[in-house]
């Protein structure tokens, strides 16, 4: 008789085989669910290719866009020494003057704000200042000639030939600026730029106390090798200097950062897709090995051991989730095409696209990681199917312990989650914040949903008809879907949410009010000598002087006897200039929220200044804490009397530094001037004639400037959009496979219900009552969660105010039941079209 | 002769809303091999629980049971498997196929899981036997009950065990395809030399085996011509 243990001996490739065999007629549907996560992937991998070629093409275009071996730049005057040493720098050397002024066209009569570039020398070294006629670029320095940008050239229908004043001087239009180095497209249509020759910069009479004047010096080198070193060791003489070095090393680190914070968001609005497809792809496995339910007991009564039962759905699932991360990395591949066109306008550099074969491969690793991690709790039970199931099909577990492996697995989902979030993000607060909100949001879904089921199973009449009865039912009945249709629907419906609502946040934060009594124009620069002369031009076109206030210009010299050398932690106190005010009064828009406010002092008093509490943050000063002041060369000591809350978003001249009345009236200062032109025809006549009289006075349009600020909002907008239009269709796909996934639990039901007699319409009533409830309930929960989400998210990070907009709410919130209801009651559908005997007999 | 099969003491209790459920209460027979045996009793007696308990699909509460010498209640359930697979046969009475699965592929398993040799032409050799070669590729969900019980039958017996376990075998089908199903079942059995336990409440299947055990309220309350006592 035969006492010993018989041997199995399992070949893997009969695990393959069995694998393919069990995957028949369910090969479209778990496509179909692991499809959840092919956008994601799509939208990583082209996030990830797009950060691949930008960063092959910054460092292949560092040169043009510097386009010097070395830019040193100063809005400090240039010392003797300093000059000295300039003098010496490079093999060949140019210089450019860069501030802001007024232009004004003598054919067409408009003028605008742009900023002037005074160039003298070949620069650029490297790339080119390109122009039509492409001559124009090269000898615009012989003589008084403009390269006006191309945007100024439309905008004023302007030709090259024409004649351009600028400041006391006119220039000829020798050519249509179209790319300068470095310059993007929206940088361009913000401030165009505008090219004259450095030697005619002094007979314009523009340079006037005050005005903002960036010194640029370019180098080029026959050996450029040494540079970088050389500035490290000129580091400390520089910032003595105010001076900043620029080289190609150092530029091609600053614009990749500077586009980090850009991919980062895209790769996060990407991996927000995918963790959607991850709840769907792990609520899509979870049913799809309960239908294998009574096929996994019978293998395991012929004799098929548990962790093969549990290899056999795990190749699936690898090949399921390796041709989706195949589709995804393919259709990402394809989209990087786009993300160009969608930011070309944020861009410095030419974009070359191809291949990214790195970001392929993470494409590929994270759609085989995410399929199996979210699949693992699903498939991990199948190693605990008794064989007991396929005698009896109700078979209820014996123990209700949770597998000790399904803790791991979370474990390691937690794990991937924050360590991939961490990758996209700065800190590890902002990491632990974002994994930490997705976490609440699931355990909040899973109790709202237990919540669900609790009440209707509490709360409903008997009374009511048979089908309110039996969809409410449904809910809470064995087999029932309500805990993962809840936590897929609710989170698609909280991600989709939140996203529409943090755009509205972004979008009104940065809408300035334009109101009827707001002013609209602003003039700066404006000389002592010029105040009366334009407040009486301002008046002659009866147009109200709605706010004038002194601009001084100073540095920090001293914070508590500390020099800049001394206090190295705190050096960009010392290191931007300041534009501060005196007044007696507070304005409107200024609250104090500490200290004192001291309006007016007398002569040897101690001045009691008054500091944006923001900016006295960033410089890590407090109340009562001294200052020196370096005011054009005269020193003032000062005390911080107090803190104000400044409101930015009015539209009026605001001040980081306030001093009282009685301390800089004879100090030298430029004024500003606010008024509100009633159109843009008067506005046109206004500046041409201020343009005329007062060359180096600034006009500003602010109607101009919302409408290109609009424009702006509008192409970031549209990349918000295009990354959260991901998390949206994907959030749709989770939400019709989670439908389609419960229909097998209804379709045993239905058709029993149909044998009974029970009508189509009674039927598909029951349906739509439960789908309705589920839908509206995990709507429902995932607009709260987005609602909350949102208004944390405004109050702490973005500090603006959150009012959810109510129609647009309605509306998502209604779009999402319907599409509920629709997907199941079409899925039940289906199914009523066909016998019930056959719809049986395939389900058997 | 000797027993193929030894349940000593065996209960079964389930806990169910906190309280204890005694489904099989100190049960106790042997069955010789070669033997045919039925089962009897009426729903809720125990009987597929008991199936269940000497086919090695679950555990005793208490008691033994030795399988072709082998004490299964000391095995984990991958041990088991093995022993189902080695000496174990099963009907169902819903059949049980792999709905993904060919018939020919359904009868393959038990011998693929053994890793013999030869597989595809026993297969349809069974599959021949059964009266369904030229039903080889269908689907089960192509085949009507009688013919999918039959492809079961292929499959019970593909892997020659030395016990075969059918759970009411007839228990979804017509009395006519029935009585064909049975006389098969009976015919295989008989070329094979198994041993053959069915669990049935149908009295006229039972009067067709060697010996009946009928139990009720989870215990034996009779054994018809028991070889062990």
């Amino acid at each position: 008789m035969p006492n010993s243990l018989p041997k199995q001996s399992i070949k893997f490739s009969w695990l393959f085989k069995m694998a393919w065999r069990d995957s028949r007629k369910n090969r479209a549907r778990l496509l179909l669910f692991i499809s959840s996560i092919v956008l994601g992937i799509a939208a990583l991998v082209a996030v990830y290719s797009f950060k691949d070629n930008l960063q092959k093409d910054i460092d292949a275009q560092a040169k043009e866009l510097t386009g010097a071996d070395l830019v040193l730049d100063s809005r400090k005057g240039v010392s003797k020494a300093m000059q000295k040493m300039l003098d010496t720098l490079g093999d060949e050397r140019s210089q450019e003057k860069t501030f802001a002024s007024m232009i004004y066209f003598q054919k067409g009569g408009g003028s605008r704000l742009v900023q002037m570039k005074a160039l003298e020398g070949n620069y650029p070294y490297y790339g080119a200042i390109e122009s039509i006629p492409l001559a124009a670029a090269k000898h615009f320095q012989s003589g008084r000639n403009a390269l006006v940008d191309q945007t100024l050239m439309l905008q004023f229908n302007a030709k090259v030939g024409d004649s351009v004043k600028i400041g006391d001087l006119n220039f000829n239009i020798l050519g249509t600026l179209t790319k300068a180095p470095g310059q993007t497209g929206i940088g361009a249509s913000i401030a165009p730029t505008v090219y004259i020759p450095l030697k005619t910069l002094d007979k314009t009479n523009l340079i006037k106390t005050g005005s903002r004047i960036n010194n640029k010096f370019y180098f080029r080198y026959n050996d450029p090798s040494k540079i970088d070193e050389w500035v490290k060791k000129q580091d400390s003489k520089l910032e003595k200097e105010g001076f900043d070095a620029d080289t190609v090393e150092s530029r091609k680190e600053q614009t990749g950062r500077s586009f980090k914070d850009v991919n980062r968001f895209l790769a996060l609005s990407g991996f927000i897709a995918l963790l959607l497809g991850c709840v769907g792809v792990g609520s899509a496995i979870h049913v799809y090995i309960q239908e294998k339910l009574s096929a996994i007991a019978t293998l395991r009564c012929l004799g098929l051991k548990s962790r093969h039962a549990f290899l056999i759905y795990l190749i699936q699932v690898f090949f399921i989730g390796l041709i989706a991360a195949v589709l995804g990395a393919a259709l990402g591949t394809g989209i990087q095409f786009l993300l160009p066109l969608v930011l070309k306008d944020f861009l410095p550099v030419e974009i070359t696209m191809q291949v990214s074969w790195p970001a392929v491969g993470q494409g590929l690793l994270l759609g085989l990681i995410i399929s199996i991690l979210f699949a693992l709790p699903s498939l991990l039970s199948v190693r605990r199917i008794s064989p007991l199931n396929a005698i009896r099909i109700s078979f209820e577990k014996a123990t209700g312990k949770r597998d000790p492996l399904t803790w791991l697995v979370y474990l390691l989902m937690a794990v991937f989650i924050t360590a991939f979030t961490h990758l996209q993000m700065k800190t590890w607060i902002q990491t632990l914040a974002f994994t930490a909100s997705i976490a609440i949001a699931f355990v909040l879904l899973i109790i709202l949903s237990k919540l669900l089921m609790f009440l209707v199973r509490k709360l409903l009449p008997n009374s009511s008809s048979y089908l309110w009865r039996q969809g409410f039912a449904n809910l809470y009945r064995p087999n029932n879907q309500t805990l993962m249709l809840t936590v897929s629907i609710g989170l698609s419906t909280a991600f989709i949410c939140t996203l529409f609502f943090v755009q509205g946040i972004l979008m009104s934060r940065v809408t300035l009010s334009s109101g009827a009594n707001q002013p609209n124009m602003v003039m700066f620069d404006i000389q002592n000598t010029q105040k009366e002369g334009l407040d009486s031009l301002t008046k002659a076109f009866k147009l109200p002087l709605m706010n004038r206030v002194p601009v001084i210009t100073m540095r920090i010299e001293e914070i508590n006897g500390k020099k800049a050398s001394a206090d190295t932690n705190n050096r960009r106190a010392y290191r931007n200039e300041i534009r501060a005010t005196y007044q007696d009064t507070l304005t409107a828009a200024e609250k104090i929220t500490a200290g004192k406010w001291t309006g007016k002092i007398k002569p040897n008093e101690t001045v009691y200044i008054s500091l944006d509490q923001r900016y006295a943050q960033q410089i890590h000063v407090e109340l009562n804490d001294k200052i020196l002041f370096n005011v054009q060369g005269m020193m003032i000591p000062t005390v911080v009397g107090s803190l104000r809350e400044v409101n930015w978003s009015r539209m009026q001249t605001n001040f980081r530094v306030v001093f009282p009345a009685g301390v800089l009236e004879e100090a030298p200062q430029f004024h500003v001037l606010m008024t509100r032109v009633p159109s843009g025809e008067v506005s046109a006549r206004f500046q041409g004639e201020v343009v005329q009289k007062f060359p180096n006075v600034s006009v500003i349009d602010l109607d101009l400037v919302l409408k290109l600020l609009d424009e702006l909002l509008s192409k970031i907008g549209f990349v918000i959009q295009f990354m959260a239009g991901f998390s949206m269709v994907t959030g749709w796909i989770v939400l019709i496979s989670s439908v389609l996934t419960s229909k097998n639990q209804r379709i045993k039901e239905s058709i029993l219900l149909r044998t009974m007699g029970a009508s189509r319409k009674q039927i598909l009533a029951i349906n739509a009552i439960e789908y309705f409830f589920l839908g509206a309930f995990a709507a429902g929960a995932g607009l709260i969660l987005a609602i909350s989400g949102s208004w944390a998210l405004a109050k702490f990070t973005f500090d603006a105010a959150f009012v959810p907009p109510f129609v647009p709410t309605l509306l998502l919130f209604a779009s999402i039941v319907l599409l509920v209801v629709i997907t199941g009651v079409l899925s039940t559908r289906s199914i009523l079209n066909q016998p019930p005997l056959k719809i049986l007999r395939t389900e058997s | 002769m000797e027993s193929i099969l030894n349940i000593r003491n065996v209960s079964k209790i389930y806990q169910s809303a906190g309280r204890e459920l005694t489904v099989l209460d100190n049960i106790n027979f042997s069955i010789t091999a070669g033997s045919t045996v039925a089962i009897t009793g009426p729903s809720g007696s125990g009987k597929t629980t008991l199936l269940g308990l000497c086919a090695g699909l679950d555990r005793a509460s208490s008691g033994t049971v030795e399988l072709n010498g082998i004490a299964l209640e000391k095995l984990n359930e991958d041990e088991r498997a093995a022993i189902r697979n080695q000496y174990v046969g099963f009907i169902f009475q819903n059949f049980q196929l792999l709905p993904t699965l060919t018939a020919l592929e359904n009868v393959m398993v038990p011998l693929e899981l053994r890793g013999a040799k030869n597989i595809r032409a026993h297969a349809l050799e069974l599959l021949d036997k059964v009266g369904l070669a030229d039903r080889s590729h269908h689907y089960p969900v192509q085949l009507s009950g009688g013919e999918q019980q039959r492809v079961s039958l292929a499959r019970a017996f593909s892997n020659q065990p030395a016990i075969l376990f059918a759970d009411e075998p007839t228990g979804n089908l017509d009395a006519e395809t029935s009585e064909k199903v049975i006389k098969l079942l009976f015919d295989l059995n008989k070329d094979a030399g198994t041993t053959l336990i069915i669990v049935t409440h149908d009295l006229e299947l039972a009067a067709r085996t060697a010996r009946s055990i009928k139990i009720k309220g989870g215990v034996i309350i009779s054994d018809e011509n028991p070889t062990y006592a």
